[in-house]
């Protein structure tokens, strides 16, 4: 355990968390964008900034999402030189996601209505990453990467098609935190659409309820289920509901 | 580990093949994605296939301002092709580059491992004929 202060107040924690994680268990609230429990930090963002003041009297801007507490680290959460940096942070990204809601009220909350910076026509993707992770790391097949570089940089799979590891899952867009990733089951089929139209939209076959009639999984879903938990096909020819 | 593979796959080929990038990812057991990701992330990398010979105008300050632009825009017009791109004949690759290190010599083209200084528009045509 180590203890640290986080905006005045005393606190213990376990080593090797991070700032936000601590000030997260405590209450004590950071914007973030790019952060999610269930995925490893990235530190895309940057809107976590925080002021630190190590032991030995050095102060610094961290990203709290990847900083690890130590002993006797002070925190200020909020700050003149945090929120400035904040605001052109926001900026940029209202800049780039001018059309996403998300994002605008992101940026209310931090005191920018309008950017400074020349607008990027319809994008709607932050680049945070979290659907790269949940697919990698949750998920574990890794059907889609952020590719190319700069300004060009895109969520994609290989050769911006359809890829073989994708099991339709939908958990791109479910993390997504400004739903830029689209998921839509109709009749038989899942499509998921990513947010660059260059990438290929993404086709699955969905598997019919044997009792009920719905349509309730992908079936390449079902296979890697049924793979992964060494249990036979046949276990899921009928929904949750119906079992 | 992987961008030292990819330059060797890239140097075998001249550019990164679909089917190389799938077998390196298997090989090195890794995904796809992964590779995929870095060899479109070096500039480096192309996985178009690429010409013969890869012409590289240099677009550096210096050479610049003594009107590597106009070098750029005649060998375009003289290849049909925008710099980036690659002739239908795969003869030539063309790209620009931020200084070859040999500013006094500006405008500077590269072709291939050869430089040629001093160039401007004029030039362009006898240059690039002595590449097949
Ligand atoms: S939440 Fe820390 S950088 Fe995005
Ligand atoms: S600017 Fe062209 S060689 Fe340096």
């Amino acid at each position: 355990m180590v203890s640290l202060t986080i905006d005045g107040r005393k606190l213990k924690a376990e080593e090797g968390k991070t700032i936000l994680e601590v000030a997260r268990d405590s209450g004590i609230y950071i914007p973030t964008l790019c952060a999610a429990e269930s995925v490893s930090p990235y530190g895309a963002c940057r809107l976590c900034l925080v002021e630190i003041t190590r032991a030995d009297g050095r102060k610094r801007l961290v990203t709290s999402c990847l900083y690890p507490v130590e002993e006797g680290l002070t925190v200020q959460t909020t700050s003149e030189r945090i929120t400035r940096d904040r605001k052109m942070l926001i900026s940029l990204l209202l800049a780039r996601c001018s059309g996403v809601k998300e994002i605008r009220e992101m940026a209310k909350q931090l005191g920018v209505t309008e950017s400074p910076f020349t607008k990027r026509a319809k994008e709607k993707c932050t680049l945070c990453g979290l659907c790269v992770r949940a697919c990698q790391e949750v998920v574990g097949v890794s059907a889609i990467s952020l590719v190319n570089r700069g300004v060009d940089r895109q969520v994609a799979s290989p050769f911006y098609k359809q890829s073989d590891a994708c099991i339709g899952c939908g958990s791109c867009a479910y993390v997504c935190p400004v739903n830029a990733i689209t998921m839509e089951d109709k009749g038989g089929t899942r499509v998921l659409i990513m947010p660059n139209p260059e990438m290929e939209k993404v086709r699955f076959k969905l598997k019919k309820c044997k009792v009920c009639g719905k349509y309730w999984a992908p079936e390449k879903q079902i296979e890697f289920i049924a793979r992964k938990s060494g249990t036979p096909l046949s276990d899921y020819e009928a929904c949750p509901d119906c079992r | 580990m992987l961008v030292s593979i990819l330059q060797d796959v890239q140097s075998a080929f001249q550019y990164l093949p679909k089917e190389a990038l799938a077998e390196v990812a298997k090989k090195l057991e890794i995904p796809l994605t992964k590779v995929y990701s870095v060899a479109t992330f070096f500039k480096a990398f192309s996985l178009m296939p690429r010409g013969r010979h890869l012409i590289s105008v240099c677009m550096g300050t210096a050479c610049h301002v003594r009107g590597s632009d106009k070098v750029l825009d005649k060998i375009e017009r003289e290849l049909s092709i925008k710099h980036g791109e690659t002739t239908a004949d795969l003869r030539f690759s063309l790209e620009t580059v931020n200084c070859v290190g040999a500013c006094a010599l500006g405008p500077m083209v590269m072709i291939d491992e050869e430089y040629h200084g001093q160039m401007n528009a004029e030039k362009v045509s006898a240059v690039l004929a002595k590449y097949a």
